[in-house]
């Protein structure tokens, strides 16, 4: 994110690797495999499984963040990284709240 | 923000700079309507969850997702996003036609995932699953073609800008315009992922 701040120059800091890039695409292809695999064969109780497939999806969420769109670099990072961190917590309130409301607070369902 | 890119304009760079750090301003502009995109897809996934159970005696979610063309659809989108990061990584290197190469290699990816999304549509609308059916169905083609949207926008923005590069090359705007591009690429994968996890894992289990 943010790496045309790192053009004075030299070109190469900064903007990832291939290196990088292959660890996150392999990261992210094992992190895809994981939840289809214990999905497709049953193989973890109800809650067990949204539990481990969310995770994954959030890992997976991060893991493109850090390899791929390198949100840490770059002269507006901190910026970027506020940014992030409102956005979520709104998305946390819209889908919380309205999961909790609608499915556990309404009388007449 | 604007305070220090005017010190910087003012006291440490010259003019080219300064172009520099308007570049680096739009690139963050970009950010922050992809976060503002967040809360879109906020919040139709929130409908949908909501509405997941209200099938009105049609089809379930179980009984309509074919699994099969979904892990097609994201692996495929998986490695378009992994190939937008290489095309990246070749602009950095000042290889224009590896640059473009992929890019082209990103479209067609993208393409094909678009493909089966619509055939996917088009098979579940001839079952008689269409928009109209249900809460759920009304979530589900919203959501997933908000995405689908999002992804064919995509598409031409790439002929576009690989329409641009070969006209103008690698400078610092093409530069940004790859950048941006490449951001909204990983956050449609990043999308994708969770409605991988959250519309079609979940619907199956």
């Amino acid at each position: 994110m943010g790496q045309p701040t790192h053009g004075h120059g030299g070109h190469e800091g900064g903007h990832g690797s291939l290196k990088s890039y292959v660890i996150g695409f392999i990261l992210s292809i094992v992190l895809t495999i994981i939840p289809l695999v214990v999905v497709m064969n049953d193989m973890m109780s109800k809650t067990g499984t949204i539990t481990l497939i969310l995770i994954m999806a959030v890992l997976q969420f991060v893991v493109q963040l850090w390899f791929f769109m390198h949100l840490k670099e770059g002269e507006n990072a901190k910026w970027n990284i506020s940014a992030l961190l409102f956005a979520a917590l709104i998305l946390i309130l819209v889908v919380a709240g309205s999961i909790w409301i609608m499915e556990y607070n309404m009388v007449a369902h | 923000m604007a305070k220090s890119v005017a010190h910087h304009q003012a006291d440490q760079h010259g003019h080219d700079h300064g172009h520099h750090d308007l570049e680096s301003l739009k690139t963050l502009g970009f950010w922050i309507f992809l976060m503002t995109d967040v809360i879109i897809f906020g919040c139709l996934f929130a409908v949908y969850v909501v509405l997941r159970e209200n099938t009105a005696g049609g089809p379930t979610a179980e009984e309509l997702f074919k699994m099969p063309g979904v892990i097609a659809e994201t692996f495929i989108l998986l490695t378009s996003s992994f190939t937008s990061g290489l095309a990246v990584l070749a602009m950095h290197k000042g290889k224009l036609n590896q640059l473009i190469g992929w890019l082209a290699v990103t479209f067609v990816l993208g393409a094909a995932f678009i493909y089966l999304e619509v055939a996917e549509f088009i098979e579940m609308v001839n079952e008689g699953a269409t928009i109209a059916t249900s809460g759920f169905l009304s979530g589900f083609f919203t959501l997933v073609g908000t995405h689908g949207l999002h992804v064919s926008i995509g598409l031409v923005w790439m002929i576009g800008l690989i329409l641009q590069l070969r006209k103008r090359g690698i400078t610092n705007v093409t530069k940004r315009k790859v950048e941006v591009l490449s951001l909204y690429w990983h956050f449609l994968d990043v999308v994708w992922i969770f409605v991988l996890t959250v519309v079609y894992l979940m619907g199956v289990m």
